[in-house]
């Protein structure tokens, strides 16, 4: 080792310019960019939904002229943007990469390189998914991929789509995929070997307990994706024929991969939501989490039971009725770990002192509409009830009051519970609570709706919809342009706070809030940790 | 239900505010105008479907408000304001197993109706006749292998032909997206099993007041089965993505009396150059074995 390497180790080596971000291997940098990116992605994907809601506004055609590929594209593209470049990014890059660290008192992730290379391929990955609708996809003029987010073979297949769109967006989940799995490695390596003296498993906060069970699903799923995509892409390219029944393949073989990665994918986008609730909601109310242990191990069996559950996203393919059977129980199972949990939020709060600051609305709202998609998600578990339900409106309603009034709630929980720790000042509370109540009126009215389109019997993704289902789809795009406006408030929210926010210091929040984050400086120094802290 | 009672009040007095009332033909059956709950059951499947959706939704109904109740008392409660001094509390092992516990006792109070209603109706009873869907991008093909095994295509009226659909057919208020330009046509009281497949992606073959949903899959065949108790016109759309046109696909049954039935078969026979099933009126359940 030379003079130079020596010394290096006495600088502060914070690099600067651009180089500090494309070539960061620091935690806490990759994690701006990974919400940067989140927030970038996430406009994308709810302008896409505010367009179709326009168009579905009405009977008849309104802005796509008839343009029902577009319409397809527009839903594809959302589904696919919100669910792998808003979510993931935010919840586990984002909140992640910048907080799991702190709290486990580590100076950084276990593999920084990694953690680079882990943001980059989301670059490339979100330009390819971007590119696809300015090529080919069912012909020459009706570009993009408009198979669904499920990328359902037949349909994704070269008969059906034969434009090169199918495959930038088969190329674009690959690249997340790897992503993803890259990132789950680096967590559980970090979580398990760089915790700080004296914090065992179970004195991890829940929120690092979370983002381990998360990670473990996506290692595990996510692989099962990439093969799935695979076999598609050489179906296209390659004359295989894995789902092509005229060469004694199957095109249920697909769905059967896809969910297998697509149900305990729905647990990857929730969990860490769960674990930022449990922190926000102690800290809020003063008092710390009721049942840890119920709760970390709640999340520990939602993981497991969410890898065999897959099929109830496939009741009316033609199961065998005792593997339905099968399904409907054990997808009831869930019920019980996630009842668990919001009744051990509910005992948290219970007895406490809540201080109703912008982060413990937005977690409140989180338990309160996540009951709401969670108990029609008992409904929808039950096969016979399903053939009523399946592919309409009422699954949409589902998942959004889980994932858009669940996910992203819990999101913005953790966004607004961290934003002073991350850049150092205070943001307005009046704008806070502001957008939060403006969000909640606009997603309620947007997605409540929507079950009573779907008992009806509307189907899901349709460009226009029988007379009939006029007076919801309106209402229901009415609620759509009152969350587009909240999100102008959440950017006009983050504009005053860099602008003109306050400085704050290590813990705006009181005692409450007794993570090791909360030690630090706001924003934290470069290097987090030059010695390491001891739990008691 | 004394809830739904309830919801539907409310709703009726919203819709006839917001909207001018349509009247809906006492034969025809589909969605209406603000509708908040299923299309009238017109099989003993989608009655049985109904009533326990009806059990769920007071199910969830009340674990919802409970939730809110539960949420909005702790909120007022133990707010900052009315309780300085937060407990220590973290456990309460006898509370922590009745919220295990109570959980599992409802879900086995909704499985084991939940397992009847399946097996009831994923179990194809001894059928009379058999129906044959095909799914196509962008239209159903039909076939009726028990009756000399004619078919014929159902393709969608677009809007600007509907005005005219409806004159020639004599149908007052034709429903743009559902009227398709033939239409399957069954007996009233009559098993019937309807086997599902598709030519080129998936589809799936809808029909709400049935309670009946299967996917069509290239390569496979599924089936599934109804017993339509009242005769009347039913609507139902392609429930699978299958493309550009997915929206455009719409599923028309038509449930008459066995006669009118025989009559229509009659005719679809003679105008596919096939001979009449029989000279004298029988019996459609004896229909499909002389058939073959």
């Amino acid at each position: 080792m030379s003079d130079a390497a020596t010394s290096h180790g006495h600088d502060n080596h914070t690099p600067t310019g651009w180089r500090r971000y494309v070539y960061s291997t620091n935690h806490k940098d990759i994690g701006t960019m990974y919400l940067i990116f989140a927030i970038i992605a996430g406009i994308i994907g709810s302008g896409m939904s505010v367009v179709f809601r326009m168009e579905l506004a009405e009977p008849g055609n309104q802005i796509l002229g008839g343009d029902n590929h577009m319409f397809n594209v527009l839903i594809t593209a959302h589904g696919l943007i919100m669910i792998f470049f808003m979510v993931m990014p935010a919840m586990i890059g984002g909140f992640g990469n910048w907080i799991v660290p702190l709290m486990i008192g580590a100076p950084d992730m276990a593999f920084p390189r990694m953690n680079n290379i882990s943001f980059w391929l989301l670059i490339p990955s979100f330009a390819l998914l971007l590119a696809s609708p300015f090529v080919a996809g069912v012909s020459e003029t009706q570009t993009g991929v408009g198979g669904g987010w499920t990328l359902y073979a037949p349909l994704s297949g070269k008969v059906a789509q034969p434009g090169p769109a199918v495959d930038l967006a088969i190329f674009a989940l690959h690249l997340a995929g790897a992503s993803s799995i890259l990132g789950a490695a680096n967590f559980i390596t970090t979580i398990l070997n760089m915790r700080t003296p004296g914090m065992t498993l179970h004195k991890m906060p829940l929120f690092v307990w979370s983002i381990l069970v998360t990670a473990f699903l996506l290692l595990l799923s996510l692989p099962v994706l990439a093969g799935a995509i695979t076999m598609l892409l050489t179906d296209r390219n390659f004359g295989t024929t894995f789902f092509n029944p005229a060469g004694g393949g199957d095109p249920i073989l697909f769905q059967h991969l896809f969910w297998f990665f697509g149900h305990p994918e729905v647990y990857i986008l929730i969990l860490p939501g769960f674990g930022i609730v449990s922190q926000v909601v102690s800290t809020f109310s003063r008092k710390p989490v009721f049942g840890y242990l119920g709760m970390a191990y709640a999340m520990v069996s939602i993981g497991v039971v969410g890898f065999i559950v897959w099929a109830h996203h496939m009741y009316t393919v033609g199961l065998d009725v005792d593997t339905k059977a099968y399904f409907t129980a054990a997808t009831m199972v869930i019920a019980v770990p996630t009842g668990i949990k919001i009744f051990s939020w509910i005992a948290t709060m219970w007895g406490g002192s809540i201080e109703f600051k912008t982060p413990m609305l937005w977690a409140i709202g989180f338990i309160f509409l996540f009951t709401v998609g969670g108990v029609t998600g008992v409904v929808l578990a039950n096969a016979g009830v399903d053939a009523a339900l399946h592919d309409t409106y009422y699954v949409v309603a589902h998942f959004h009051y889980v994932l858009s009034l669940g996910a992203v709630f819990a999101i913005f929980s953790g966004f607004y519970y961290w934003l002073p720790k991350m850049c150092g000042r205070e943001y307005s509370e009046f704008l806070g609570k502001l957008h939060f109540w403006v969000t909640f009126i606009g997603v309620n009215i947007v997605f409540f709706p929507q079950h009573f389109l779907g008992l009806a019997g509307m189907p899901r993704r349709i460009p226009d919809y029988p007379d009939a289902y006029a007076g919801w789809n309106a209402i229901s795009s009415y609620g759509s342009y009152i969350s587009a406006f909240g999100v102008l408030i959440f950017l006009f929210m983050l504009f005053k706070t860099f602008s003109s926010g306050a400085k704050v210091g290590n813990n705006p929040w009181g005692e409450g809030a007794n993570t090791l984050e909360w030690t630090l400086s706001s924003p934290p120094p470069f290097h987090s940790f030059d010695e390491l802290p001891k739990i008691k | 239900m004394r809830l739904n009672k309830i919801l539907s009040a409310i709703s009726s007095i919203g819709a006839g505010l917001t909207c001018g009332l349509v009247g809906t033909s006492a034969l025809a059956s589909s969605s209406t105008p603000w509708q908040k709950s299923f299309q009238p059951a017109v099989t003993t499947v989608m009655e049985d479907i109904v009533e326990f959706h009806d059990l769920l939704l007071v199910i969830i109904t009340l674990t919802t408000i409970f939730v809110l109740i539960l949420l909005l008392y702790t909120m007022w409660r133990f707010s900052a304001k009315r309780n300085p001094i937060p407990s220590k509390t973290t456990h309460h092992a006898t509370l922590e197993m009745v919220w295990t516990i109570v959980p599992v006792i409802i879900l086995v109070v909704i499985a084991v109706p939940s397992f009847k209603l399946l097996y009831k109706a994923d179990v194809v009873p001894k059928a009379d006749m058999t129906v044959k869907a095909i799914g196509n991008q962008w239209y159903w093909q039909y076939e009726y292998p028990d009756h000399g095994k004619f078919g014929f295509a159902a393709n969608m009226i677009p809007d600007n032909e509907l005005a005219k659909f409806g004159k020639d057919n004599n149908i007052k208020n034709p429903k743009r997206l559902l009227e398709t330009d033939t239409e399957v046509v069954v007996p009233v009281n009559t098993t019937i099993r309807v086997q599902v497949t598709a030519n080129d992606v998936l589809h799936a073959w809808a029909m709400p007041a049935f309670g009946v949903k299967i996917d069509a899959v290239p390569g496979r065949l599924n089936q599934t089965w109804f017993n339509a108790n009242k005769e009347g016109t039913y609507y139902g759309q392609c429930s699978e993505l299958c493309g550009v046109n997915h929206g455009f696909m719409p599923i028309k049954v038509k449930v008459v009396s066995k006669a009118a039935f025989a009559a229509w078969v009659t005719e679809q026979r003679k105008a596919a150059g096939l001979l009449p099933m029989t000279t004298e009126r029988r019996d459609v359940a004896k229909l499909n074995n002389s058939a073959r």
